[in-house]
């Protein structure tokens, strides 16, 4: 980005210094709680009560990571969790590209009422009851259609689809395609779908984020605790300090160690939860940037 | 919305003949599944919110219940919360745009001027990472770290010689709570587009400019701010179309009955009112929600308008 790096002047010198140490704080401030809360977890139960973890892990130990595994209700939770996220996911980059594909075709006579439809539902809602009242009616209540079918699709990576699939595939291509005989759904599978690996990249990151990460309609929809997805669980141990003390392991010792394991399982909990979406992230990263961009493009 | 008909604009004079669109047929079928499901699942629930003007009782249906017009409405805009809560949803929105807006800018433009490029990936990976974690393990990170006991924030103002602070337990500290988190969980991400926006100003200007003797503080200030700005003055535009959309599902995991008095928002009352009160009064809730989608809707029009008239691309 630079043009020259010798010869600067004073004030450029003093400007590439303050913006480096300005960059660093922010920097800082973003990275250390991170690393604090991975060295915590890291610890000795009584280290990080005590207050001895600053940066680095003391007397390390996997004690919290011991007490996640003897944790039960986790391990349920993280079961149900990757089963609504997989087949989440599925249904919502399916039903995206099912969607985006049309609207993106100049031919498709009905996109604009299409797209005021699908437009609309961004800026009005029926709100949290009907919605509720809908899913109890479907009988879906309770059962892990709730946690997929609800939330089949979102607006917004429609439209993102919608903007590359114009941007990328030239009309040319569907042309040549329809010579040889290719009809609009082979067209869809064999050849878009190809094409768009990174968009389906983002898209996929985004919704599977949205599916892991999603509590509160598991809140309102499932009743029995074995459906739990891992966000409700660690929503009741980290958020409303709820914690089964049966099912921490070890003697049934004092107070006050009891009080130091539970906050060191949460700190392992926050780190194991965290860590499936961290290990896909830098695989998907380079294609982030490209997904806000056509997000922020006009389609 | 004129926004959204405009790229059609064009392909309009060739409207295609029946002939056309039943040849295109398959289309329709591909688009089938998800416009069943945006009728079911976004256009069923704004019919059956019309018990925000009934007395909706779940055996008469929505049919049978008796309407009592704008009664839920008068009740709310007349009860005691009223105002203490649209404040709330307010004072939360608008502190959260303003301290929002500066840093996502400021951290674009920073890096744009870092020499080392890998320092640069670095901060950038690490920053944008943290918008993938989720609610539920960020409030509980916050209540962690800002415990009055363990927390490490008090430990550090310990060690500067301040007095613990029970920040979870301090009314006037949660909208601070929930908007400097934000700040910390979305700068990073929030900044891409602004480096996006970046990259395409004309690399011929900083040349010109370098030639002409600029700094690169004056660079900076009379070339990317600029460049960037039109994006930026968009977005603010934009997200004050959303200025009633406070996170609504992070405020419900951070109200404990202490800062109730600041954290209640339109929001979080409809949920409590609607779906965990002792007795769940459906039409009420119903009614506070759409009070707030037809303002939230009168402001997102508005707001888009404004945006074109600023001249610049309004975003779609």
């Amino acid at each position: 980005m630079d043009i020259r790096f010798r010869n600067e002047s004073f004030t450029d010198k003093l400007f590439t210094i303050v913006n480096a140490i300005f960059i660093t704080v922010l920097f800082v401030s973003v990275l250390y709680p991170i690393i604090y809360i991975v060295s915590a977890s890291f610890s000795d139960s009584q280290a990080v009560v005590s207050g001895e973890v600053w940066l680095w892990p003391v007397r390390p130990s996997l004690e919290g990571y011991t007490a996640v595994l003897d944790y039960k209700m986790v391990w349920t939770g993280f079961k149900n969790s990757v089963i609504y996220t997989i087949a989440g996911t599925a249904v919502n980059v399916l039903m995206t590209v099912l969607a985006a594909y049309p609207l993106s075709r100049k031919d498709f006579y009905g996109k604009n009422g299409f797209m005021f439809l699908f437009m609309f539902t961004t800026m009005f809602t029926g709100g949290l009851i009907p919605n509720y009242l809908l899913v109890r009616e479907l009988h879906m209540l309770d059962t892990v259609w709730s946690m997929i079918i609800p939330t089949a699709l979102t607006v917004w990576n429609v439209i993102i689809a919608r903007t590359y699939f114009q941007m990328s595939i030239p009309d040319e291509l569907l042309e040549a395609a329809q010579l040889d005989g290719c009809n609009d759904f082979q067209f869809v599978w064999k050849i878009v779908v190809r094409l768009s690996g990174p968009i389906l990249a983002v898209i996929t990151l985004y919704y599977a984020a949205a599916n892991w990460n999603q509590y509160f309609n598991a809140m309102i929809y499932l009743k029995s605790q074995h459906m739990y997805p891992l966000q409700l669980v660690l929503k009741d141990i980290l958020v409303k300090n709820d914690v089964d003390v049966a099912m921490l392991s070890g003697d049934p010792m004092d107070a006050a160690r009891r009080e130091a394991l539970k906050t060191l399982l949460k700190y392992s909990l926050i780190v194991i939860s965290t860590v499936p979406l961290l290990v896909v992230y830098p695989f998907v990263q380079k294609y982030l940037v490209k997904g806000v961009m056509i997000g922020s493009l006009k389609g | 919305m004129s926004s959204v008909r405009q790229p059609e604009r064009a392909s309009h004079p060739d409207r295609p003949s029946p002939k056309k669109i039943i040849r295109a047929w398959q289309l329709y079928v591909l688009m089938a599944l998800p416009f069943a499901y945006l009728i079911i699942f976004k256009y069923v629930p704004m019919y059956g919110a019309q018990i925000a003007f009934k007395n909706f009782i779940v055996t008469k249906g929505i049919w049978g219940s008796a309407w009592v017009g704008l009664d839920h409405f008068e009740r709310f805009i007349h009860s005691y919360d009223f105002t203490r809560i649209l404040g709330n949803t307010l004072l939360l929105s608008f502190y959260n745009l303003l301290a929002g807006f500066p840093f996502p800018i400021l951290l674009a433009l920073g890096l744009n001027y870092l020499r080392s490029r890998t320092y640069r990936k670095a901060v950038q990976m690490v920053t944008y990472a943290p918008h993938f974690i989720s609610i539920v393990v960020i409030v509980g990170i916050v209540k962690e770290l800002l415990d009055p006991r363990i927390g490490i924030v008090n430990k550090l103002l310990d060690f500067f010689g301040v007095a613990p602070i029970n920040f979870m337990g301090e009314i006037s500290m949660f909208s601070s709570i929930y908007v400097w988190s934000d700040v910390w969980q979305h700068a990073g991400f929030n900044c891409i587009i602004f480096i996006a926006a970046l990259a395409a100003i004309d690399p011929a200007l900083h040349e010109a400019a370098v030639v002409d003797g600029a700094s690169k503080f004056r660079r900076m200030w009379h070339i990317d701010l600029p460049g960037i700005m039109p994006m930026a003055v968009i977005l603010l535009i934009l997200n004050t179309g959303h200025i009633l959309d406070v996170g609504f599902e992070k405020v419900l995991l951070l109200q404990n009955p202490i800062n109730l008095k600041a954290s209640e928002i339109i929001d979080t009352y409809v949920y409590k009112v609607g779906l965990t009160a002792q007795v769940a009064n459906y039409s009420y809730s119903t009614a506070i929600g759409l009070f707030k989608s037809v303002i939230n809707l009168a402001l997102l029009l508005a707001v888009n308008k404004l945006a074109q008239r600023t001249k610049q691309a309004s975003l779609w």
